[in-house]
């Protein structure tokens, strides 16, 4: 890991041992996208181990099109100020001002994301100049190594946010997960190679292949709805499930809420499972991604 | 009952736990249930976070379980969110706890995430210091007189024992310093 971890006799902020500690607290948990301070204060109430707050959840940025950018940040501290669990909250991809921002006002962590309209086509933020952690969305190994080596200390599933539709987040999951078990049993002289085709730090490919793992812990987001959704994504290997638009947009947020929380618990045991998915009223009506037009897919932005 | 560490593993860092206990060979196992509960000894509360946890041991009376199994001798530790958890009271909020330790305790005590670091911290009857990392911890501003605290950093506490309940407000399961785990096991 090119980060330094500070050792003993001397206080060493932005550490990466911190960065990514904070998120292995958020582990085996559920992140909702909240819009206001009372869907926060539903959120923290339901069990959520963190909230992301933003002006509009995805399907309402996919409906309205536009330029979408930062939250005011009048609206983050207000949510910042109704609870007590860590407050997320999203900059453009490589918006390095928009990170600055949301560091001056203290959120817990940055989520630089494709669900906002890219500010940089070529370049990310540089992750290591922050204190604040950050999580960055991932397609596969390679997009995830290359965010690591950024700096993100957290990587998330894109998955295809704001349309309810899982079956993105499920091949972003495979694929991550498939090529970390071709890295692992590869020879140590094929990792150059690999990292060549991944256009990953090699660095980063070692340590993939040492450990059988993402160097930072490994989320799941963008389509996910239902407890069964956060459930799968679970028994795939996500550590954690963000909930985006599937609360707020169904019929009775406080339940479904609940009962996503619940199900990540019980992700292994279907009996608990049929229990906590009985009655929870209308979930968010959806679309399929594969109605979607290629201009409209919010993952392939992002590099 | 042979001696097996439980993690508390209903949400957390407790994967890191496991893995401490692993390197000194301690058998151990993740506790979700109250049957899980059952095949354990002694219990690691990892960090996390309280309000979700807190509501989860509430739901499925796998906190009523912890209550009665510490009164009839069961050692806890809680790590960050476990002692927020162990405390009798939190400071300014109504929030649900175990209630094991008799402290108050202060949440977010060095402010959000950016203020987050690690430092030496002086531990009682250790002659190295241990290595402390903060995430977002707690400070224990009250306790009664039959807690014990051990750890200070600046003036605050940061390490608590009243009889075979502890309660630390950093992370040494994120460390390589296993000096606390070995202890815990130990006893």
């Amino acid at each position: 890991m090119s980060t330094k971890n500070g050792s003993l006799g001397s206080t060493a902020q932005r550490t990466w041992r911190e960065k990514v500690g904070l998120a292995e607290m958020l582990k085996g948990g559920v992140i909702m996208d909240v819009t206001n301070a009372e869907q926060a204060r539903i959120a923290e109430d339901a069990g959520a181990v963190a909230v992301m707050a933003l002006e509009r959840v995805p399907a309402d940025i996919r409906r309205d099109g536009g330029v979408a950018r930062m939250s005011d940040p009048e609206m983050i501290l207000a949510i910042k100020d109704s609870v007590t669990i860590p407050v997320m909250a999203k900059c453009r991809i490589g918006h390095f001002a928009e990170a600055q921002i949301l560091e001056a006002i203290e959120v817990d962590f940055i989520d630089e994301s494709e669900v906002l309209t890219p500010a940089d086509e070529e370049n990310h933020v540089d992750k290591h100049a922050f204190t604040v952690p950050f999580v960055c969305g991932a397609r596969n190994l390679g997009e995830a190594l290359r965010r690591c080596g950024e700096g993100a200390a957290m990587i998330r599933t894109k998955g295809e946010a704001g349309t309810g539709d899982v079956v993105e987040a499920v091949r972003h999951m495979r694929a991550i997960m498939r090529e970390i078990r071709q890295v692992q049993i590869a020879r140590e002289d094929e990792l150059f190679v690999l990292a060549k085709e991944m256009q990953a730090p090699l660095e980063m490919v070692r340590a993939v292949h040492e450990s059988g793992r993402l160097p930072v812990p490994n989320f799941s987001a963008g389509g996910i709805a239902t407890p069964a959704d956060a459930s799968l994504m679970m028994q795939l290997g996500a550590e954690t499930v963000f909930v985006g638009s599937g609360i707020f947009k169904s019929g009775d947020p406080a339940r479904r809420a609940k009962a996503i929380v619940e199900s990540v618990l019980f992700h292994k045991d279907p009996k608990k499972l049929a229990e906590i998915s009985r009655d929870l009223g209308e979930p968010m009506v959806g679309i399929n991604v594969s109605s979607l037009n290629e201009r409209e897919l919010l993952a392939t932005r992002g590099w | 009952m042979g001696r097996v560490v439980g993690v508390l593993a209903v949400q957390g860092d407790y994967a890191k736990h496991m893995e401490v206990l692993g390197r000194i060979g301690a058998p151990a196992q993740e506790v979700r249930t109250v049957e899980d509960l059952d095949q354990v000894d002694r219990l690691i509360i990892p960090g996390g976070e309280s309000t979700t946890v807190g509501l989860l041991l509430q739901r499925f009376g796998l906190g009523e379980e912890i209550v009665r199994r510490a009164g009839s001798g069961m050692p806890v530790w809680g790590t960050c969110m476990g002692l927020i958890l162990l405390a009798r009271e939190v400071e300014g909020r109504d929030q649900w706890t175990l209630g094991l330790l008799d402290v108050k305790v202060r949440r977010n005590a060095f402010g959000s995430q950016v203020n987050s670091f690690e430092d030496s911290v002086e531990i009682d009857g250790w002659e190295e210091p241990a290595l402390g990392v903060f995430i977002r911890a707690p400070v224990v501003v009250d306790h009664g007189p039959e807690v014990e605290a051990f750890a200070q950093y600046q003036g605050q506490i940061v390490g608590v024992r009243q009889g075979t309940i502890i309660g630390t407000s950093f992370h040494p399961e994120l460390t390589s310093d296993t000096r606390i785990h070995q202890e815990f096991v130990s006893k």
